[in-house]
């Protein structure tokens, strides 16, 4: 915005949801308000801004990072994956976000994307966890509205679902040549 | 022709006893809601942005009562980006005074003028081309304060020569009033027992996850203003907020947003409102202004009942409760904009689900330097709930009649519905016996108790809590007045409505008058019209009204919405079936009570094979007029208004505050504790709830609202309260020191529903938006004193924290009360 007289701007190169963005911030600029900002990917939410809810939760080169905590210009040469980058252009969800839906893993929304994508990186590490394990990933998030054990149940049943395709899918690629993924790493 | 205002009378053809046939009512449908809010595309208003947005900030009093000496603005004009900065007085001819509710002189303002009243009350605003620069501004603006001595204790701000925190009022008591209904002082005089207890509700806050906000675009060429907000109140009192804006009722248009979570919070925002409609007035720009978590805790009308309780429970020798007295002291804070709502509420279930015979209700609002109260989740029958049933289990103890028992004894029976209570409000249906039964069957009590023993053996604490609690649903406004003698308003019936239109094609869309907050409207709507018309609930097409379409909603608010839309929906899904019914007929040379709608399709009784589709239909009614009845006119659009299905005025003594709140569930709840009594720990180790709320309308749905409740029940009872120091200032104001529970605290839930469902309602469904809460902190309780019984503890102050409870268990092994 041309009207305010900004301290000096930082140039970072950023991927975010595999677009590559060249831009210009300032040194106090959160990750957070980059991504809902400047790049109009408003899934990514702000509970607290600091720290405490997990709502603004995103995967920073595969990792669940709280981007209230992480000033964008640290982020030079990263990969950040937001909520907008699971479910599919033609309206598929994403198998964690279709087991949320399933087993009513959400109510308002607000703290879904941060548990999403806090999903998202635990699925990575463990393929199908159990609920204690669930519970241990995801404890540092808040959820005012639906008491967890949903979510907890959409985390689990995620495990399943997406460990039962790759199962299927490998079968498959046996004879095809596989091909890259959109969406985050199943 | 096609716009009803009738009243619906209730089709008993729907009511569950007759019709078990129903498909989609009492299914476990898919919400419609989620793909939107998974993807990340829900527009919540922080995600609001328009062309040329400001952006605005706040700076705060940290004093908890000050004279504001000077406010000097110049830096913060000087930064570049700063587009405006508004004192309370700047703001003031910008702005109106806040709708207050209150008959008492006690005005408010958005900004402080002159003087602050709470810790983080407005002292001035900033818009600003980023909220980072914004923000910088607030820092920069100079306040010079005198501190005035400021008033924090609810009992001393009583007393006569206590500081005033208002000087248009005699005293800090802003409301006080004492009701009797029944003979009291009989009943007292010929109890065997009465059962005391001093009982302490703190503070708590709704803290949804997404704050409040609003963005306001002001159009000085024609006066207008267009706000995009999450208040759930843009359809019920968008006239109130016209006026506080200074815009015409008729020049306001409200836009909802999703809303990230209420829980009460966020009917008014009346302040976001005025912040953001000053800022915009003051720049010509469109500003949004959405609060950070501090401003939140700090300011936003978050706050529940802060009450000190005497209460009494009179009872006979085997255990007939026959009298109740309740003295309450209510820590009101500063300000009393919504007055005492929360009593009004209170008086919808005082006596719980007993057949107590009389009921003294003694109040008094107090004002002391803290942020007001408004309205969370419960709205004044949680602590009552809280407190009635600690009284319950003194009795228990007191009498040596089981806890269950003595209930049992006292429970109103299933003939004895509809059932006037003391108070005058009216109970629908209910089994509590079953519910009860049900509850301790689930929870397997015998192997809970001999857990206990085999614990207690190793020296460790488990303890069995027990509650049976009302939730009344489906509220009717008159309450925030009702407890004046000369109310400032009648009663009213808070309706509510929905448009319902067949398009020539046959697609079927619905407009609501209520936001998304959380909950799942557009699956309830679709479910009325798929079992009004045999459709598919994917099929049907929800919208959300803004403030001019003419739509009446009062949100979402004492667990009314899914009565109220099933009432308006089911309404308007007739008028046009039967007109379409009415065209299929003509059409088909038939008399129309020859032809029915089955499946979507209209066709002969009979004679299946001749019928027409609702795209037929939809195409004629909106074509070919010449083809239609002659009396019908053209198109298929519905609107419906559902009044509140039961509601009588309070009579003018009050004697009788009038059947408002009639819609009566139940729950019994029994959770299972194991304290440490040298932490002071809490630590749940199961949780069994047995809810009825009539027919359920959709069970995976009801079961979150429920889990969700019993949630915050359980940050009611351990960990939940607003903290102040000595000076007034707030000692938890961000989600670091306001605690509440995380996955980590939290037991797998298990529920069960038995279904009685309501006389009075579309369907029988009564609400259940708030039963988890309402009962979830006093069976804790009654968990936690089960658990330190061998210590002599009882449990009358919420929340159990470990401090707390530590200090029980030292104060009962010296002897204190
Ligand atoms: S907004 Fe980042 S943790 Fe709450
Ligand atoms: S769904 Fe509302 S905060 Fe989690």
């Amino acid at each position: 915005m041309g009207e305010t007289t900004a301290p000096e701007k930082i140039r970072i190169g950023l991927t975010v949801n595999d677009v590559r963005h060249d831009l210009l911030v300032e040194p106090r600029t959160l990750l957070a308000d980059l991504l809902r900002g400047d790049l109009e990917l408003t899934g990514t939410h702000i509970g607290c801004e600091q720290g405490v809810c997990g709502a603004c939760t995103v995967l920073v080169d595969g990792t669940a990072t709280r981007s209230c905590l992480v000033f964008a210009a640290q982020l030079d040469g990263a990969a950040v994956r937001t909520v907008e980058s699971l479910a599919g252009a033609d309206g598929t969800l994403h198998p964690i976000q279709q087991a949320f839906h399933e087993n009513h893993g959400l109510q308002c929304g607000f703290c879904t994307p941060g548990m999403l994508m806090g999903a998202c990186e635990l699925l990575e590490r463990t393929a199908e966890p159990d609920p204690d394990e669930v519970r241990e990933a995801l404890g540092g998030n808040l959820c005012r509205c639906t008491g967890y054990q949903n979510i907890v149940r959409s985390v689990c049943a995620a495990g399943r679902t997406m460990t039962a395709d790759r199962n299927s899918t490998a079968t498959t690629t046996a004879t095809t040549t596989a091909t890259t993924t959109n969406g985050a790493q199943a | 022709m096609s716009t009803v205002e009738d009243r619906p009378t209730t089709d008993t053809t729907g009511s569950p006893r007759e019709n078990g046939g129903r498909r989609w009512v009492g299914r476990s449908v898919l919400r419609k809601e989620d793909p939107k809010l998974l993807a990340g595309r829900a527009v919540y208003v922080g995600d609001v942005a328009l062309p040329g947005m400001l952006h605005g900030a706040v700076l705060r009093s940290p004093h908890a009562h000050a004279r504001i000496v000077s406010i000097d603005t110049s830096a913060a004009e000087a930064i570049p980006g700063v587009a405006a900065v508004l004192t309370g007085a700047q703001a003031a001819e910008l702005v109106n005074p806040m709708p207050a509710f209150c008959a008492e002189p006690v005005p408010q303002t958005a900004i402080a003028i002159e003087r602050v009243r709470y810790p983080g009350e407005a002292v001035a605003i900033v818009a600003a081309t980023d909220r980072y620069v914004a923000e910088d501004a607030c820092a920069a603006i100079k306040v010079e304060y005198e501190v005035l001595p400021a008033v924090v204790d609810p009992e001393a701000a009583m007393a006569p020569d206590a500081t005033r925190i208002h000087e248009t009022l005699d005293s800090n008591v802003a409301f006080h009033r004492t009701l009797d209904f029944g003979d009291v002082d009989a009943d007292v005089a010929r109890a065997h027992t009465v059962v005391r207890t001093r009982a302490r509700w703190h503070r708590m806050g709704a803290q949804p996850m997404e704050t409040a906000g609003a963005v306001a675009s002001w159009n000085p060429f024609d006066q207008s203003m267009t706000v995009y907000s999450n208040s759930n109140f843009h359809n019920f009192l968008p006239w109130a907020f016209a006026g506080m804006l200074g815009v015409s009722t008729n020049r306001l248009r409200m836009i909802p947003c999703a809303v990230g979570g209420s829980f009460g919070s966020k009917h008014f925002i009346t302040k976001v409102l005025a912040i953001a409609g000053a800022l915009t007035k003051a720049t010509g720009r469109p500003v949004q202004y959405l609060e950070d978590r501090v401003d939140n805790i700090s300011a936003n009308d978050n706050v529940g009942c802060d009450r000190i309780y005497d209460a009494e429970l009179a009872l006979t020798e085997d255990g007939e409760m026959i009298s109740l007295t309740l003295r309450i002291i209510d820590d009101y804070g500063a300000y009393f904009q919504f007055a005492h709502g929360q009593h009004g509420n209170a008086m919808a279930q005082p006596t719980g689900p007993y057949r107590i015979g009389s009921l003294r209700y003694d109040v008094s609002c107090v004002l002391t330097n803290k942020v007001q109260q408004g309205f969370f989740r419960g709205a004044g029958a949680d602590p009552g709930n809280f407190v009635l049933e600690r009284l319950v289990d003194k009795a228990s103890e007191e009498l040596g009649i089981d806890r269950a028992e003595i209930r049992r004894r006292n429970f109103i029976a299933p003939e004895q519905f509809p059932f006037k209570t003391p108070p005058g409000n009216v109970y629908d249906s209910g089994d509590y016996a079953a519910v009860l039964d049900r509850a301790l069957e689930i929870a397997g009590i015998d192997k809970w108790r001999a857990e206990q023993e085999r614990l207690r053996a190793e020296g460790r604490y488990l303890g069995i809590g027990l509650a049976t609690c009302q939730e009344r649903t489906g509220y009717n406004a008159s309450e925030w007045w009702f407890l004046y003698d000369n109310p400032p308003l009648p009663a009213t019936s808070t309706p509510e409505s929905v448009k319902l239109d067949v398009d020539a094609m046959g697609g079927v869309r619905v407009e609501i008058g209520c936001p998304l907050w959380g909950n799942s409207p557009e699956t309830v709507v679709s479910q009325v019209v798929a079992e009004e018309f045999g459709i598919d609930p994917a099929d049907v097409s929800v919208t959300y009204a803004d403030s001019t379409t003419g739509a009446m909603s009062a949100g979402p608010g004492g667990s009314r919405l899914t009565i109220m839309l099933s009432g308006a929906t089911r309404g308007a899904s007739r008028t046009i079936r039967d007109k379409m019914i009415r065209i299929a007929a003509h059409a088909m040379e038939m008399d129309p009570d020859d032809v029915e709608c089955v499946d979507g399709t209209f066709r002969a009784k009979g004679a299946p094979s001749t019928s027409m589709s609702m795209a037929e239909i939809g195409m004629r009614a909106h074509l070919f007029f010449h083809d239609t009845p002659e009396e019908e006119s053209s198109g298929l659009v519905a609107v419906h208004t559902y009044d509140h299905p039961y509601s009588t005025p309070p009579s003018a003594d009050r004697k009788d505050m009038g059947a408002f709140y009639p819609m009566v569930s139940h729950a019994c709840h029994i959770p299972i504790v194991e304290v440490d009594p040298e932490t002071g720990v809490v630590t749940l180790r199961a949780y069994y709830a047995v809810n009825d709320c009539g027919t359920l309308m959709n069970p995976t749905l009801v079961e979150g609202q429920i889990v969700g409740g019993i949630v915050q029940g359980i940050g009611a009872a351990l960990m939940e309260e607003y903290r102040y120091g000595e000076d007034g200032s707030l000692d938890t104001p961000t989600f670091r020191e306001y605690l509440m529970p995380s996955m980590h605290e939290v037991p797998e839930i298990v529920v069960e529903h038995l279904e009685t469902p309501s006389p009075f309602t579309e369907y029988g469904v009564k609400g259940a938006g708030e039963g988890g809460r309402l009962v979830a902190p006093t069976a804790i309780a009654s968990a936690v004193d089960d658990a330190l019984k061998p210590l002599g503890v009882w449990v009358d102050e919420l929340p159990m924290t470990p401090e707390r409870v530590v200090g029980m268990v030292a104060g009962a092994r010296e002897g204190r009360p």
